[in-house]
């Protein structure tokens, strides 16, 4: 087996495990309160987590680049409660002209 | 996610300057992607569904066997502005990964069964950079994480048998958990629309990108990249209706930014999810 393949297979089975873990361990039983409490703060804690790093992060890094004004683009058009479509539209459009005018 | 940006950080392109750094052509976009990348595919008009669907939440529970594929289907739907980022991130991907020395086949089937776009860019700019196997792993896993609780989150959504289960899991993605957030959890139909066309668009694009070549330019140059953070902020304003949620979307933010320059890549979103406990400190 080449290393590829050994990567292709450990990733995988590691994913599927992380993945599954909960799903196989907890299903069919009521979540312990406190963990239960804390699901719903989850996904807003985590979905402003992946805003930050994928908006500035750059491996170990912060940066300020077309992403940051796409991002900023969608912000406004969510503040004018814009269509999901447009606000993905305006993110995309935007960081691409700001790439393409050198802006960022 | 996160992620990419191992890989990010040989090729990355803070402005274009690198894209030729490592492997050429895609690779800048795709370490972007990386993060982006699959799975990101996910999520998307959430923040619009989220609306509706949460105030329905009630009707739908009762009504939910006849419901079932309509849930399928506006999962599906909710996912399809992005699962046009995430082919072309599955592009670049393919491109890396061959670049790499991965062949045909092995991203293929990584696409396929990992389903994860950072820690799939992450193994691919690791082994093209020569590194070893060991530490293209070892970033993958750190990269892949977060998935433990978003696992747990998914859970208390599944039904049927254990296999069952376990495969549906599989289908959670940063944007196809994203997208599936109801009232009081995960919508298991909504998951199961949104991942399932993720994973079409991300192996999709895998395949053309190994096969393609880089004829397919790079995902960033169209803002692509901008849109995976921006579908997470629209989801993410849909949810903002207490000072607690409140609270809790400012710790991950925070958590997430002060810890980008400290941790390896991954890191920072695990320590940042457990931000949600200190949400619990506010008042509903």
């Amino acid at each position: 087996m080449t290393g590829a393949w050994i990567a292709v297979a450990g990733v995988g089975a590691a994913t599927v495990a992380l993945k599954g873990a909960g799903p196989l361990l907890l299903a069919r039983r009521a979540l312990p309160r406190p963990v239960a409490a804390l699901m719903p703060l989850l996904a807003p804690c985590l979905l402003a987590a992946l805003v930050v790093s994928q908006t500035v992060g750059d491996g170990r890094a912060l940066v300020v680049d077309a992403r940051l004004a796409g991002v900023a683009a969608a912000g406004v058009a969510l503040l004018l409660r814009a269509p999901l479509l447009v606000v993905l539209g305006a993110a995309a459009g935007v960081a691409a002209a700001s790439r393409a005018l050198g802006l960022a | 996610m996160e992620a990419g940006s191992i890989i990010a950080d040989s090729a990355r392109r803070r402005g274009g300057e690198a894209r030729s750094a490592h492997a050429g052509v895609t690779r800048g976009g795709a370490a972007r992607g990386a993060h982006a990348g699959v799975a990101r595919g996910g999520a998307a008009r959430g923040a619009h569904d989220g609306v509706a669907h949460g105030a329905r939440g009630g009707e739908a529970r009762s009504a939910r066997e006849g419901v079932v594929r309509g849930g399928v289907a506006a999962g599906a739907r909710a996912a399809a502005p992005i699962a046009v980022a995430a082919a072309a991130f599955g592009a670049s991907f393919g491109i890396l990964a061959r670049d790499a020395g991965m062949g045909v086949v092995a991203p293929i089937v990584m696409s396929l069964t990992t389903f994860a776009g950072s820690a799939q860019f992450a193994v691919a700019s690791v082994l093209d950079s020569g590194g070893a196997v060991a530490a293209a792993v070892a970033a993958a896993v750190l990269l892949n994480l977060r998935y433990l609780a978003i696992g747990v989150s998914v859970a208390p959504a599944l039904r049927g048998s254990r296999s069952r289960r376990l495969a549906e899991a599989q289908l959670a993605t940063d944007e196809s958990w994203a997208v599936s957030q109801a009232t009081g959890g995960v919508d298991r139909d909504r998951l199961v629309g949104a991942g399932l066309v993720l994973l079409v668009a991300w192996v999709g694009g895998t395949v053309a990108g190994v096969l393609g070549g880089s004829r397919l330019g790079d995902p960033a140059d169209y803002g692509l990249d901008a849109m995976f953070p921006a579908l997470f902020l629209a989801l993410l304003a849909s949810q903002l209706d207490s000072p607690r949620t409140r609270a809790a979307a400012i710790a991950g933010a925070v958590i997430a930014l002060a810890l980008t320059p400290l941790l390896p890549p991954g890191l920072p979103l695990v320590v940042a999810a457990g931000g949600a406990l200190l949400a619990l400190a506010v008042r509903r």
